[in-house]
């Protein structure tokens, strides 16, 4: 029998060869990688999850873009500048790793605009002081931290790359986050309470980052499965809790939770629920700045509009010229 | 003029791949992809997404659509000639342990 006589006598619902080999792939630990043959589920569910991921870092930039002309000084002005243009360059790796999957860049720049496809609620926040910007820093990027580092082993190969290089990044934006807030803390006391009022408002839409709780999370145990994930909202949760108390002490603020405290025996930090219903109203468009973000990414690409048009046009023209040198 | 430049920026830019020469010795690796208009433009491209940490100092790019590529993985018996052949490699030949420098 010829391969192609194998395919066609395979009765649907029988598992393919194609399906044995995929899941014979995860199961060894190796990586799938582009032109492999992949469930339908696999591919809608990673495009979905790296486009989320992408549109992120794209919007990402806005709350801390904000502060760039308002910088206390050239060395922190410098520093954002840096910061928010990691930001973008972890868009584009990760639109690169969906494009392997099939998708259309300009496409998915259209639902981010058109709003058929999410970014991280946490982005929908304003950014009322420069303290935000460091607290954004040691929290949110932090937080990415924890979702990204295990992502490194996602078993989709370009995007398990394109978060090994993001990772090597983010530690820069924790760093100088919370380096600023070290040098604030020394200052003045209206600076330590701009600290302090900074973490007050960004703790529990941090908690948020890491999703919805396990037993509320349709999409968790078949990315799990597939080893997309490799860890569950919870654990990523407490993990970076555990992680951010003995930075906020040895900082010399309080985290907003009454409820925090170690417990000795799990070895872990006990810590309050986040309001669930303010993150669904966030994710569902209701957040404090969902419009402005979105209107802002419009803005910026409908008014670049004329540059791509433009540099398109310069394209033709040179290749043309370089064509008719050749033909001549 | 081609339709690209036409349609109100509408259109994406050509998709490209981007090889980074680590350091010298080493060889261009594939680190991933970008839009650009023409090949100046993906190389500077290249250069402020993919080196901006000095990861770099050779860069390659070309249009996505001019590579060619193997089909799907590595089952494909597009690979097959290699498998059965053990005695390519230099662990196949039994040399006693008493001659030296082989």
């Amino acid at each position: 029998m010829t391969a192609q006589q194998a395919a066609e006598s395979a009765a649907p619902g029988a598992l393919p060869p194609l399906q044995e080999h995929f899941d014979a792939t995860i199961a060894r630990d190796q990586r799938i990688e582009p032109r492999d043959w992949m469930p339908d589920g696999y591919r809608s569910t990673l495009i979905r999850q790296i486009a989320q991921h992408a549109h992120s870092e794209i919007i990402g930039m806005q709350p801390e873009g904000e502060w760039i002309t308002r910088a206390p000084s050239l060395r922190r002005k410098a520093i954002l500048f840096a910061k928010v243009q990691d930001e973008a360059g972890h868009g584009l790796y990760l639109y690169s790793a969906a494009e392997t999957l099939g998708a259309d860049r300009a496409d998915l720049t259209e639902r981010l605009i058109e709003g058929r496809q999410k970014y991280s609620s946490i982005f929908n926040y304003p950014t009322l002081t420069f303290a935000d910007v460091g607290v954004i820093g040691w929290f949110v990027d932090g937080a990415a931290i924890c979702n990204q580092v295990p992502l490194c082993r996602s078993s989709y190969g370009p995007y398990a790359r394109a978060m090994v290089r993001i990772c090597k990044e983010e530690s820069f934006h924790q760093r100088q986050g919370y380096e600023l807030l070290m040098t604030m803390m020394r200052g003045t006391d209206a600076q330590r309470e701009m600290v302090q009022d900074a973490v007050d408002r960004w703790w529990w839409p941090s908690l948020m980052m890491f999703g919805p709780p396990d037993d509320h999370s349709p999409n968790s145990a078949a990315s799990m499965a597939w080893k997309i994930k490799r860890h569950s909202n919870d654990e990523l949760r407490r993990r970076f809790v555990d992680m951010t108390v003995p930075q906020a002490e040895r900082l010399g603020v309080t985290l907003p939770d009454p409820e925090l405290r170690w417990n000795e025996e799990r070895g872990h930090h006990d810590f309050g629920t986040p309001d669930w219903d303010e993150l669904m109203r966030v994710i569902k468009g209701d957040g404090p700045c969902n419009a402005q973000r979105i209107e802002r990414r419009r803005t910026a690409h409908e008014e670049g509009a004329w540059v791509r048009e433009a540099a398109a046009a310069h394209a033709a023209k040179q290749a043309a010229r370089t064509e008719k040198g050749t033909a001549a | 003029m081609s339709g690209e430049a036409r349609d109100g920026g509408k259109r994406d830019w050509p998709l490209y791949e981007v090889f980074v020469r680590g350091k010298r010795g080493l060889n261009h690796v594939h680190v991933g992809s970008l839009h650009a208009a023409d090949d100046r433009m993906a190389l500077t491209h290249a250069r402020d997404l993919y080196t901006r940490r000095n990861e770099g100092v050779s860069i390659w790019v070309v249009r996505s659509e001019h590579i060619a590529a193997s089909t799907r993985d590595e089952k494909d018996p597009f690979f097959a000639p290699s498998a059965d052949k053990v005695y390519r490699h230099p662990t196949f030949y039994d040399i006693p342990d008493d001659v030296p420098h082989i």
